[in-house]
């Protein structure tokens, strides 16, 4: 379905986006937010995604060694509807790019994304016809974790700093973030002088 | 008497794996309060040394930027001059940039460095929020001034 991938990655801001959690003028209402924020940072339920060789290093991160029981997220779901974390690891396919989003969809408000290695975040090595340079050109990405593969403990951090970022209250990135450039160094004007 | 043989005696054999395996020591190791020693050759975040002197040690040759599989270092040369000098050589790097989420750590651009500018440490904490904050500029790179200089 050649048309299906042209409308998921030429996304634009026309395209309806679901919910957005805003905080709430009530002094409650924020309170109430802050203990959610709190919750939802130390129960995040990832999905199961690994697309790639990153996702071994996932499976350690699950496993005894570094435990992701630690942080409430032992439980990797493989159903989209039971999770609130997508995280990419591995490098992100353009056949495979229609099946991400849609999964993305499925899953219920709020949702975090974080991409794992250098492949999902940036395309990596991959500068090719076959890869998407970025899974941001496709789903809104929170965190970013660079490494091939990003070890555990890299992993972990990334982790950390996602739920940094909850418990701070800020809500996270909406189908308005995506983003179609890409950024490399080549591009940056020369210095003057 | 079949009750027994079926289900009692399954049961306490395999309470008997979970009990010897409580005598087992813990692997976990605990660690945004501890970390754990990095293997002597792990490569994670680049560094560009300074001679004792205080001098850089990249001369801008960018041998690093074509070695780079990725396809993720920069390299602008300038010449040095009597009046401003950064290398002993004749040339050093006006920018110096890796992009560090392109980057796949494979050490390439330190075994291409002539003079050992480029050095991969053992930092992995590189995790961030935007796209942007990932390009890292020669001054985020380069080591601090020894003390003594």
């Amino acid at each position: 379905m050649p048309k299906r991938v042209e409308t998921v990655v030429l996304h634009d801001s026309s395209t309806p986006v679901l919910g957005d959690i805003e905080k709430g003028g009530n002094v409650i209402i924020t309170t109430v937010d802050t203990v959610l924020n709190q919750a939802r940072a130390n129960s995040l339920w990832p999905l199961t995604f690994g697309l790639a060789c990153c996702a071994i290093e996932m499976m350690s991160t699950a496993g005894s060694r570094f435990d992701l029981a630690r942080f409430g997220m032992e439980a990797f779901r493989a159903s989209p509807r039971q999770a609130d974390l997508m995280i990419i690891a591995g490098r992100l396919s353009k056949k495979m790019a229609p099946v991400l989003r849609q999964i993305y969809d499925q899953m219920p408000e709020p949702k975090w994304v974080i991409s794992m290695g250098a492949c999902a975040s940036s395309g990596g090595v991959y500068n090719n016809y076959a890869i998407v340079q970025g899974a941001d050109q496709v789903v809104p990405v929170d965190v970013y974790v660079p490494g091939c593969p990003p070890s555990p403990d890299a992993l972990i951090y990334g982790i950390m700093k996602l739920q940094e970022k909850i418990k701070r209250g800020q809500s996270p990135k909406s189908l308005k973030d995506l983003r179609l450039v890409e950024m490399t160094p080549r591009h940056l004007d020369p210095v003057e002088g | 008497m079949e009750v027994l043989k079926d289900v009692v005696k399954p049961l306490i054999a395999g309470f008997g794996i979970t009990r010897r395996r409580l005598a087992h020591k813990k692997v976990t190791f605990f660690y945004p309060e501890e970390k754990r020693e990095q293997y002597p050759r792990t490569r994670w975040r680049h560094v560009l040394t300074r001679y004792e002197s205080g001098l850089e040690r990249c001369i801008g040759c960018s041998l690093c930027a074509g070695a780079c599989p990725a396809r993720c270092i920069y390299v602008l040369a300038g010449e040095n001059t009597d009046q401003e000098r950064f290398s002993p050589g004749e040339r050093y790097a006006v920018r110096y940039e890796i992009n560090m989420i392109r980057c796949i750590f494979c050490g390439y651009c330190q075994e291409a460095c002539p003079t050992g500018a480029i050095v991969l440490r053992k930092d992995f904490e590189l995790a961030n929020y935007s796209r942007e904050d990932f390009i890292y500029t020669k001054e985020m790179l380069l080591e601090p001034m020894p003390l003594d200089s």
